[in-house]
């Protein structure tokens, strides 16, 4: 019986027991960042809502503070979403006639709720609360980005939980004064952050060894 | 390869087959519960967040305090606040204000703001002697109720920071309508500085 391979075959096995290893290592990173990307994550993709609203008109624009609709963002978990009377508290005059505006103006009517998509939907087995990350200095846009330039919103961040621990073992690095909390600019160099985040963690009294205890998520 | 070896591979394959599939499902991410503002299929209006039941009072919300709820002393609009003006106060109706009021009647009160500035009726201002003369129960009642135009904010601002707000307001208006004698001595060169500085500048716009 003659031989299957010829000789040079050899060579070529040799090649592909490293090779397997390093396509493993390849596919497993490949995985890796499709784990993360937003095909995965959802992140950075705009939403479409029944209402085309704009956070970057009204926020950045109009200037109007988050709190102005986002009422319970201080003092409850959720932020809020607002009531459609607040949207008519201007859209009674403003925009009154336009067809864009006509669900929201149909909703006031029947008081059936808007059916705006949620953008931040976390697993259920989070427990998250917007009032503790206001309370303790993190900014909105810590989180959210700069949702003052967006048009439609979208999810900036991948939400898992290595991007949640990566603040939860270094507050210090994103922490930032009370007053900037709602600052959607705010900005300071790295060698600031170096000397205020610390000060920050200490005087906002940020338990830091606290803040990876599972139950500190998931209860 | 013995038929024995081949189930054995095709049992292994099976199992991580159904491993990795179990790994795949989303139930814990997706639980059967309501969290804030998750609709519901369950009450006729489709939301899981439930209005308060009428006739029904919340723990610690009888608000039988009427000065407080209400704005007012009897029939007639309270001349005092409920609780004593610190300067907490102030600064809480300072942010308050800048939030929930000056997008109509801007940060200084003489309602010129952005949402006048597109299109909705301009409120009056309230550097006029009708709302200097108004006891701080009117400036609440109308927080809470709305006047004209103007929608209530019952909703979205909380009794105390009503008031806060109510402080405020007060601030601001003093802040506009000081009578140059009763200026600290400290603060006299100042405004008469300022009278200078601006003096040019009232000039230049004619040219």
């Amino acid at each position: 019986m003659s031989q299957i391979f010829h000789r040079s075959a050899n060579a070529l096995a040799r090649a592909t027991i490293f090779g397997a290893v390093f396509i493993l290592g390849v596919l497993g990173y490949g995985a890796m960042l499709l784990n993360r990307s937003g095909y995965v994550t959802g992140a950075h993709v705009a939403i479409e809502q029944p209402v085309p609203f704009s956070h970057k008109h009204h926020a950045n624009e109009l200037g109007i503070d988050c709190r102005y609709c986002h009422t319970s963002v201080e003092v409850s978990h959720v932020a809020g979403i607002p009531p459609t009377k607040t949207c008519m508290n201007c859209h009674s005059q403003i925009w009154a006639d336009s067809p864009t505006l006509e669900p929201v103006r149909a909703s006031f009517r029947t008081d059936q709720s808007i059916p705006w998509i949620k953008v931040h939907d976390l697993p259920d087995f989070v427990y998250f609360d917007h009032s503790i990350h206001v309370a303790k200095g993190i900014g909105c846009a810590s989180c959210h980005g700069r949702i003052d330039q967006m048009n439609l919103t979208w999810q900036e961040n991948s939400l898992q939980m290595e991007w949640c621990l990566n603040c939860h073992r270094h507050p210090e690095t994103f922490v930032r004064p009370k007053g900037e909390v709602f600052n959607m600019a705010y900005k300071v160099s790295s060698r600031t952050q170096e000397t205020l985040g610390p000060r920050l963690v200490a005087e906002y009294d940020v338990h830091k060894e606290q803040l990876t205890n599972c139950s500190i998520c998931h209860r | 390869m013995t038929a024995k070896q081949t189930q054995w591979i095709s049992a292994f394959g099976l199992l991580a087959a159904l491993v990795l599939g179990a790994g795949c499902r989303q139930d814990m991410h997706d639980q059967p519960k309501y969290k804030g503002f998750r609709p519901s299929d369950f009450f006729a209006d489709g939301r899981s967040v439930r209005p308060l039941v009428p006739g029904t009072v919340a723990r610690g919300h009888l608000n039988d305090d009427a000065l407080l709820y209400t704005g007012k002393i009897g029939e007639n609009f309270s001349p005092e606040f409920p609780f004593p003006v610190t300067r907490a106060v102030l600064e809480r109706g300072q942010e308050r204000y800048n939030i929930f009021c000056s997008p109509c009647h801007d940060r200084v009160g003489t309602g010129q703001g952005m949402i006048v500035q597109r299109g909705y009726k301009q409120p009056p201002s309230f550097h006029q002697d009708r709302l200097r003369q108004q006891p701080p129960g009117y400036f609440f009642h109308v927080i809470g109720n709305g006047f004209g135009v103007m929608p209530d904010y019952a909703a979205q601002i909380p009794v105390r920071d009503r008031w806060a707000i109510v402080a405020y307001i007060r601030a601001l208006q003093l802040s506009q309508h000081v009578p140059a004698a009763e200026l600290p001595p400290e603060d006299r060169p100042k405004l008469d500085q300022a009278a200078v500085k601006t003096k040019p500048q009232a000039g230049s716009s004619h040219e």
